[in-house]
Parts: C-alpha cells; sequence; structure tokens
C-alpha cells in the first residue's frame, strides 16, 4: 500500500470523521487517495481556517481535529491555528506535505522546515523519511495529541514517502517510553488536601480548562455542592460550572466579575483545578490572594508553581482526583459567613451597562440570545471586546459550548472555528460572536460555509473599531485612537454575493427578530449589528495591578 | 547560579534543537551543553549547565525539559553526588627558558603540554571545575592565545 493510502487508512483507524485542508503540488498523492476515500474532506478557502476550523471541531467534540496542507506556504499557513491550538491544549493532528526527502535541505521549491519552524508551538512533531515508520508515527501524533496535557502534533510526510509501497502494519497498542502522563493523583496529597478544605474558612474553588479536557465537570459540581464552596472560572473553563449555578461567581481575572476577583483575593483558600494562574487571571503576581493557601489539581507537572507558590500539588488527572477527594473530605467546612460575605459582593458589584442611549449596546444582544437559546447553542468568539462581553453576558451551562482563543488570543480564530464545531455537532446552533476588525481576519471561510452548507451564524459586532486596543487607548492612551478605526466592507451585500444571509440591525428593537430570523435560516447568516462605537468592557484590572483594583466602569 | 543537570533522551532527528529551544524559547542559559551516545546507541546522554537564578527557575527547567516527549529522565546533580570533568586545550606563549616553570606547574595542577610549535605550547587538561580554573589562572601568567573546552560532562 503507498503511503498516501496508509496515511488514510491510519486516520480512520484513529476514528477520523472529518479533515479540513487545502491542496498543493506535495499533497498530491494524499489527495488523489481523498478523492474517493470515506472520510469527510472539507476544502476551506485559506490553510488557517482549515487549522482553526480542526481545532474548533476539537474543541467542541472533544476529539482530535485534523488538518492537512501543502508543503512551504501551505504549512506555514498553518502556523498561527497550531499556535492556538497549542495555547489553549488543543488535542489536534496537522499533516502537511514536504518536498521529497532528496531534495530536504537543497531550498527546494516551496520548502519550509516545517518541523524546524512549529517546534516551539506543537506538543510534538515529526518528519516522516521512510513509508515504513508512517503508520507507526500516525498512532503516536495521536495518542500524544489527546493524552495528558492535550496539544497539537505536526506530521511532515515528503511526497515521496506518500507514493512509496509497503505493508500496511497497524500498531494496535502505543507506548513512548519516553511519554507516561500521570492520570491517579497522590493518595497522600489528596488527604492533605482533603484536611485543607475541612479546616478552610473562606474557600474558593478557580476552575480552568483542564475541568473540560478531563471532562470533569460532574466531579466539580459534587465537590462544590457537597463543601458548599463557591466557584469561579478561567475563560477557558467557562462551561466547566454551570453559569446559573447560585455557587458560581463568573469568570474571574482581568474582565472577570468583581465579585469573583474579591472573593479570590480574600479567600482563605483556592481549590485550583485544572487552571494555570495565567497572568490575565492572577493579576499583579505579588498581591495575588496573599492570604490563601493553594491546592493545585494539574495534569501538567510544569503548570505547578510556575507563576505562584503551591501549598499542596497534586499531579494528575482532575475527574480521577476529584472523584477521589469528594470521598476523602470527612469533615465538611463552615462556609455559610463566607457565602454570605461572597453575595454581599455579588450584589453590591453585579455586572452592569448603561442602556440609556439610544446606540445598540452590545451586552443587551448577548442578552437577547441568552434569552432565545438559554444556552443550548455553542457559542464561538473572535478576539476583543466582543470576545470578553461573550464571556461576561452569556451562561454556558455545559462545557464545550463556549469556543474561543484564550491562550493566543488570535483574531480570525471564530468563524473557521465555528464551522469546525457545526460540523461536529450538526444539528446544534452555532454563533460566532464577532469583532468587526477580527472577521474581516477569516471572513474567506464564507465560501466554505455556502459551499458546504456548513450554516453558522455570525454576529458581528461593529464598532468601526479595533475596541478593544481602543479601550486601551482611550484609558491609558490619552485616547489617541492610532490606527484603530477601521472600516468595513458591506456585510449584507458581502453575504449575499456569497450566497448566505446578510442582516443589518442598528436598532434594539430590530435585534431579537434579527436573531430569530438567524436561528430560523437554514443558510450561514451574518448580522451586522451597528453598536455603540465606544462602549467599554468592564469591570477591568488595569495591568500591573492586583486583580481587585478593578475599574468598574458604573455600579 | 550556575547547576548541572543530566538528561536522557531518544537519539532521535531534531532532539538536541527540541532541547536548545526550549532553553532559548524560555529565556534559560545554557553554560555548557555536551552531548554523545550512551551504551546504547538509541539513548544519547546530554550534560546541561545551566544558569538559574533561583530554585524555581531550577525547577521549571527540570519540569519543561521532562515534558519533552524525547526525553527519557532528568537527573538535577545539585544535591546529589556526582562526578564531573571537562576537558580543555589551552594555546599559550612558550619560549625555552619556561620549561622549568611549566613543568613546576605540572606538579602541582592537572594538564600537560601535547604540543609545542615555534613560540606556542598546547596544554591538555583533564579535570573538575576548581582544577581546571586553578590551572587556568596558572597558564594565565604565560600569556593564553587561545582557549578551546567541552563542556562539563557529569556522572553521578
Ligand atoms: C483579550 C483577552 C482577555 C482575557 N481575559 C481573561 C480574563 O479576564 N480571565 C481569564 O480567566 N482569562 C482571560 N483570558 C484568557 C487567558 O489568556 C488564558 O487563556 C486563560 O486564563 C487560561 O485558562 P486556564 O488557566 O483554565 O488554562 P488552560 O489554558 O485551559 O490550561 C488548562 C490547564 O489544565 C491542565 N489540564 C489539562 N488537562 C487536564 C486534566 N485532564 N486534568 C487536570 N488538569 C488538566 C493543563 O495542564 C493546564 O495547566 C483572556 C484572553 C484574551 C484573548
Ligand atoms: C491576529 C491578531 N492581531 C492583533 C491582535 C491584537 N488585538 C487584540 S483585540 C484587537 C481588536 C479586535 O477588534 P475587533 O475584532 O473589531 O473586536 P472589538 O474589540 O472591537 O470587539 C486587536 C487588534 C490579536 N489579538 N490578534
Ligand atoms: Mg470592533
Amino acid at each position: 500500500m503507498i503511503g498516501a493510502k496508509i496515511l488514510l487508512e491510519s486516520l480512520k483507524k484513529e476514528g477520523v470523521k472529518i479533515i479540513f485542508g487545502y491542496p498543493g503540488g506535495q499533497v498530491l498523492p494524499i489527495f488523489d487517495q481523498l478523492y474517493d476515500f470515506d472520510i469527510k474532506f472539507i476544502l476551506t478557502r485559506h490553510e488557517q481556517g482549515a487549522a482553526h476550523a480542526a481545532d474548533g471541531y476539537a474543541r467542541s467534540t472533544g476529539k482530535v481535529g485534523v488538518c492537512l496542507a501543502t508543503s512551504g506556504p501551505g504549512a506555514t499557513n498553518l502556523v498561527t491555528g497550531i499556535a492556538t491550538a497549542y495555547m489553549d491544549s488543543i488535542p489536534m493532528v496537522a499533516i502537511t506535505g514536504q518536498v521529497g526527502t532528496h531534495l530536504i535541505g537543497n531550498d527546494a521549491f516551496q520548502e519550509a522546515d516545517v518541523t524546524g519552524i512549529t517546534r516551539p508551538i506543537t506538543k510534538h512533531n515529526f518528519l516522516v523519511k521512510d513509508v515504513k515508520d508512517l503508520a507507526r508515527t500516525i498512532a503516536e501524533a495521536f495518542y500524544i495529541a489527546s493524552s495528558g496535557r492535550p496539544g497539537p502534533v505536526l506530521i511532515d510526510i515528503p511526497v515521496d514517502v506518500q507514493r512509496a509501497d509497503t505493508e500496511f502494519i497497524w500498531p494496535e497498542k502505543i507506548n513512548i517510553r519516553s511519554y507516561q502522563p500521570t492520570y491517579s493523583g497522590h493518595p497522600g496529597q489528596i488527604k492533605k488536601a482533603a484536611k485543607l478544605i475541612s479546616a478552610a474558612k473562606k474557600p474558593v474553588i478557580y476552575a480552568g480548562g483542564g475541568v473540560i479536557t478531563s471532562g470533569a465537570h460532574l466531579e466539580l459540581k459534587a465537590l462544590a455542592e457537597k463543601i458548599q464552596v463557591p466557584v469561579t472560572t478561567t475563560f477557558m473553563g467557562l462551561g466547566g460550572f454551570c453559569g446559573t449555578h447560585k455557587l458560581f461567581l463568573g469568570m474571574l481575572g482581568m474582565h472577570g466579575t468583581a465579585y469573583a476577583n474579591h472573593a479570590v483575593m480574600e479567600s482563605d483558600l483556592i481549590i485550583a483545578v485544572g487552571a494555570r494562574f495565567d497572568d490575565r487571571v492572577t493579576g499583579r503576581l505579588d498581591n495575588f490572594a496573599p492570604g490563601a493557601k493553594v491546592i493545585h489539581i494539574d495534569i501538567d507537572p510544569s503548570s505547578i508553581s510556575k507563576n505562584i507558590r503551591v501549598d499542596v500539588p497534586i499531579v494528575g488527572d482532575a475527574k480521577n482526583i476529584l472523584k477521589q477527594l469528594i470521598t476523602e473530605i470527612k469533615k465538611l467546612p463552615d462556609t455559610a459567613a463566607w457565602l454570605k460575605t461572597v453575595e454581599g459582593w455579588r450584589k453590591k458589584h453585579p455586572l452592569t451597562y448603561k442602556d440609556d442611549s439610544a446606540m445598540l449596546k452590545p451586552q443587551y444582544i448577548l442578552q437577547q440570545l441568552w434569552d432565545l437559546t438559554k444556552g443550548d447553542a455553542i457559542i464561538c468568539t473572535e478576539v476583543g471586546q466582543s470576545q470578553m462581553w461573550a464571556c461576561q453576558w452569556y451562561q454556558y451551562l455545559t462545557p464545550r459550548t463556549f469556543i474561543s482563543s484564550g491562550g493566543l488570543g488570535t483574531m480570525g480564530f471564530g468563524f473557521p472555528a465555528a464551522m469546525g464545531a457545526k460540523l461536529g455537532f450538526p444539528e446544534k446552533e452555532v454563533f460566532n460572536i464577532a469583532g468587526d476588525g477580527s472577521i474581516q481576519m477569516n471572513i474567506q471561510e464564507l465560501g466554505t460555509c455556502v459551499a458546504n452548507k456548513i450554516n453558522v451564524k455570525v454576529l458581528i459586532f461593529n464598532n468601526g473599531f479595533l475596541g478593544m486596543v481602543r479601550q486601551w487607548q482611550e484609558l491609558f492612551y490619552k485616547k489617541r485612537y492610532s490606527f484603530t478605526p477601521i472600516t468595513s466592507p458591506d456585510y449584507v451585500m458581502l453575504a449575499q454575493s456569497y450566497g448566505a444571509v446578510g442582516i443589518r440591525v442598528t436598532e434594539k428593537t430590530q435585534v431579537r427578530a434579527a436573531l430569530q430570523k438567524a436561528i430560523q435560516t437554514d443558510n450561514t447568516v451574518f448580522i451586522d449589528f451597528r453598536i455603540e462605537p465606544e462602549e467599554n468592557v468592564y469591570p477591568m484590572v488595569p495591568a500591573g495591578k492586583a486583580i481587585n483594583e478593578m475599574i468598574e466602569g458604573l455600579a | 547560579m550556575r547547576h548541572t543537570i543530566s538528561v536522557l533522551v531518544e537519539n532521535k532527528f531534531g532532539v538536541l534543537a527540541r532541547v536548545a529551544g526550549l532553553f532559548s524559547a524560555r529565556g534559560y542559559n545554557i553554560a555548557s551543553l555536551a552531548v554523545s551516545e550512551t551504551l546504547d546507541p538509541q539513548i544519547s546522554y546530554m550534560t546541561i549547565v545551566v544558569e538559574a537564578k533561583d530554585a524555581k527557575v531550577l525547577e521549571q527547567i527540570n519540569k519543561q525539559l521532562n515534558k519533552l516527549i524525547d526525553v527519557i529522565t532528568v537527573t538535577d546533580f545539585t544535591k546529589k553526588e556526582h562526578l564531573d570533568r571537562e576537558l580543555v586545550l589551552v594555546k599559550i606563549n612558550y619560549a625555552p627558558k619556561d620549561k622549568p616553570k611549566l613543568e613546576a606547574i605540572f606538579e602541582k595542577f592537572v594538564g600537560k603540554i601535547v604540543q609545542h610549535k615555534a613560540d606556542t605550547a598546547t596544554v591538555e587538561a583533564v579535570g573538575d571545575e576548581q582544577q581546571i580554573k586553578a590551572l587556568l589562572e596558572e597558564l594565565n601568567k604565560f600569556g593564553v592565545k587561545e582557549l578551546v573546552r567541552t563542556g562539563k560532562l557529569a556522572i553521578e
């Protein structure tokens, strides 16, 4: 069997249902096989779109996303998508064609050192020089991508390897001696954690993306309810704890809720579950939760004690550890007074916005979207203010319903990711909350949506600005709006020209009907919401401040 | 502070680049790096001397190295009994009249003359950090023209 066929047969063995990609000279043998192979292939309009779509598919389904590109420019176009997946620990396998093995290193046509370029942005990568190694390499790639702390893995396959012939031998079991992730937590550490919890007066649970990766949401809920402790999640953790639960404080950090930030800062115990104390979360490090002891559950030892000192580290899988921890806690902490204090903060510093002007407010749109969907939808986002409003003004009830680029903050991510999510969940309504700047970064994927009938609903929060940057210029650079005003095409006409549906909304009264129409429309829809141009995201923790030193806008 | 770490890695394409890349990407400083095959040709042994400003940085270096898929084990020699050696080659100014002085040095310090041509002698020495340092101080008195060193090798 030739290498190209071995590749596809191997993907099938891995259960791959869909590949996103783009052809070119050095992947011709693979495309020739794809022509009548029973794996769905989605031709995107840009390789970056393919990478983000594979990522969105992975985030929504929990399965490994797969993208495919040719050598050189095809491969380099994947780079932003791979880095995006890497920063958020998303399982993905990227396959690239490479020039023939005899040409490698010769500055051959469309040659790029892709394994070199992607080394720091992949969990691991491979250059396959011998067709005999191909099947095993693919099995290893999927294993590495999806186990331990997940991440993207790239496989670079020279075109002569794709053509070479060998027997197809699928390795049923993969064991990599140098890679043995830890799944079960150390019982002694779990005991210590249980003791700290029993003794705590002001504990808080801080949960992150690891809860979603691990599928530990039910255990998280059980723990929180058992010990009656308020829960905040990171951006990546949204959906890992039910957004309408009375113990839920919303997201913490730079644009988190004031009550979540106060609770963390005043706590005497932080129970961190699958979260990595990112700088968006901690603010000024030396002033972060000064009175708190920290229990940190994480599958990756390098996440622990990286940014803050940890009292009880527990390395392993969140679901396993939480299960054990729940049974290990014999004496419940008395949190009644603490919960009262926290509720006080919630009442005193609610999320608010001024809904007085005639202008359309972005928060209002999200409230309407919530009202219409009640959480039964997948919300993808681009990056910027619109993304932050999507964190604040929509409630995520279940894991994998909020899909957004957190670690890299990649504008242009949301739209192709939404395509991936929609293909993962064809019956679900998938929205992309987009800024007018971001949507223009991968707008070409409108072609992919229409051609493949991937009906994604794009809500453009059109403020005429690169709003998030403009907000910083307003607050910290004397309102000198240096190159942040940005023009847009006529999105209604643009959508129509692609064969999609465009709607323009300029007034509050039109919002609900437009959303309803989008939901009912069996096509991709762009809604151009003309929102208040200079609306800001609040609360906001300025750079270098502690997270309880928020600018709250209006109270 | 300097720390000596040994790393057993799969002897695979690109593994040196992965280790070196990790250090540069995360802003860690490598003072020296020595790599070679082991008894098992599928495994390479690296001795890395790193500059780490505190225990936290050292801990991260350890963890990040361990995280590389091709890394089998990482040993931090900071608090472990170990042997270490370095080989240096030093070209110094040499005149025949210096011979007795040099011989006296090599009685007390590690090293020997392995070559001399015209006004240059080449000294070879193997020793631990202190020994090499002491030797170099002595040789400096003659005027060092060139110095190459392998970087440290360490073993438990
Ligand atoms: C404009 C902008 C503003 C932002 N503002 C904020 C903000 O205000 N607040 C905020 O929270 N974020 C914010 N972010 C996102 C932020 O940059 C980080 O992406 C986010 O905080 C990281 O979330 P996390 O700690 O849950 O880590 P993730 O990146 O989700 O990492 C997951 C952690 O869980 C671990 N893990 C993985 N699998 C398992 C398992 N099975 N068991 C146990 N552990 C596991 C991993 O090792 C890792 O340590 C913002 C991003 C942008 C672009
Ligand atoms: C690819 C990329 N380039 C630049 C940035 C920096 N950046 C962050 S938010 C932002 C503005 C986004 O504008 P828009 O999409 O209109 O969203 P808004 O903030 O207006 O809601 C920019 C430029 C980024 N995150 N990603
Ligand atoms: Mg904008």
